[in-house]
């Protein structure tokens, strides 16, 4: 690898889909072989009728490569009927930071959780 | 031993062999996500040998498992064709001995999937989809190697050359007990060899490839006659049941 690499290659951060891991200088690429591979967020749906749900991550040098690579990571035990793969650098994720102004004012609001209404026993996946 | 029993033992030595070659890979792949591919890959392989064997076995009538046939059996008595044989070679060349055989394989097993012999039948109907992945995955990176840098072409290109001269074991019939073709158990394969020559050929065009035409190998692994690489394959293979007998986890 020569140094000018290093420099031409978009700066690039591993924040989708992590939560609370940091996301500021995190690599997304390992120093040499992998460099050129992007990371790319993985969801499968298990079932018909559920939705898609996250299962990891993988590097894959393009889109389609990133669906075969996950078809072999995460469904070779029969877990998935569909997948999708989002490059990681495409998704936005809510900040550590802004944690108490995001999710707190929601935790003492009971009367938004449907504790009060009887739920059928037929309902699923409420 | 009965001539379908050797038939079986024959399509069943090609899958094992591969697939030990396809285990050498684990742990060296270029990426985490391609070593698990290629052992994903190299266990359907497995699968598929395990059911053969067996059913060789049970054909034959001697009291001889898969293990016996896997683990015991000397390198003069295995009927693998020597394109599986070769050596890993570098990524290029796995690939395309990938995208050459799990071809062959793909047509092998469609046709045989509607064997008049009903173990045959059954194996390859679960088999051919298996190989179609490999299939998809080699012509994916055949793709990407072939139409990529320089480097990745010239190595791709001269895996191709080589491999190329394996391939028309592959398509000879000569070996196959006539009996079995004229029941339907077997398959005529080559009346395949076309269909999977203009397979190969869409793949490699679109990668910027050529199929070259070579002076073929000489070939003889259905009759057991083997390269110097198939010893350390099998030693390397069978050395842990032989020091260890009935060894199980």
């Amino acid at each position: 690898m020569t140094p000018t690499d290093d420099q031409d290659r978009p700066e690039v951060r591993a924040e989708g889909g992590h939560g609370a891991v940091p996301i500021e200088g995190v690599p997304t690429h390992a120093p040499r072989r992998t460099r050129d591979w992007p990371l790319w967020e993985v969801f499968v749906r298990g079932k018909r009728g559920l939705s898609h749900t996250h299962a990891g991550s993988l590097h894959a040098p393009d889109a389609t490569m990133a669906l075969r690579n996950a078809r072999d990571l995460y469904t070779r035990r029969s877990e998935g009927v569909s997948i999708w793969v989002v490059p990681a650098a495409q998704v936005t994720a809510s900040s550590p930071d802004e944690k108490d102004a995001f999710f707190d004012p929601a935790a003492d609001k009971a009367y938004r959780h449907p504790t009060f209404y009887d739920i059928p026993d037929e309902v699923q996946h409420l | 031993m009965p001539a379908l029993a050797r038939y079986a033992l024959a399509l069943g030595d090609d899958a094992l062999v591969l697939s030990h070659r396809f285990g050498e890979w684990v742990s060296r792949a270029p990426q985490l996500e391609e070593d698990v591919a290629l052992a994903n890959i190299g266990l359907d392989l497995l699968g598929q040998g395990r059911s053969l064997l067996t059913y060789a076995g049970e054909v034959e009538g001697q009291g001889r498992d898969e293990d016996a046939l896997a683990y015991l059996r000397e390198e003069r008595d295995y009927l693998s064709c020597h394109l599986v044989e070769l050596e890993n070679g570098d990524f290029a060349f796995t690939i395309a001995r990938m995208l050459v055989f799990s071809t062959y394989q793909h047509a092998l097993y469609s046709a045989l999937s509607s064997s008049t012999d009903p173990m045959l039948a059954a194996v390859a109907a679960k088999a051919v989809k298996e190989v179609d992945y490999h299939r998809d995955h080699a012509t994916e990176w055949t793709l990407r190697l072939g139409d990529g840098t320089d480097e990745s072409h010239h190595r791709m290109q001269a895996a191709v050359d080589e491999v190329r001269k394996y391939a028309d074991e592959l398509f000879d019939t000569a070996w196959i007990p006539v009996e079995l073709l004229e029941s339907g158990a077997a398959v005529d394969v080559s009346a395949l060899h076309d269909g999977c020559r203009r397979s190969w050929e869409s793949v490699l065009e679109c990668a910027t490839l050529s199929l070259p035409e070579v002076v073929p190998a000489v070939g003889g692994g259905r009759r057991g006659v083997h390269d110097v690489r198939m010893g350390y394959l099998l030693a390397e293979m069978q050395h842990l049941h032989r020091s260890h007998p009935g060894a199980s986890w």
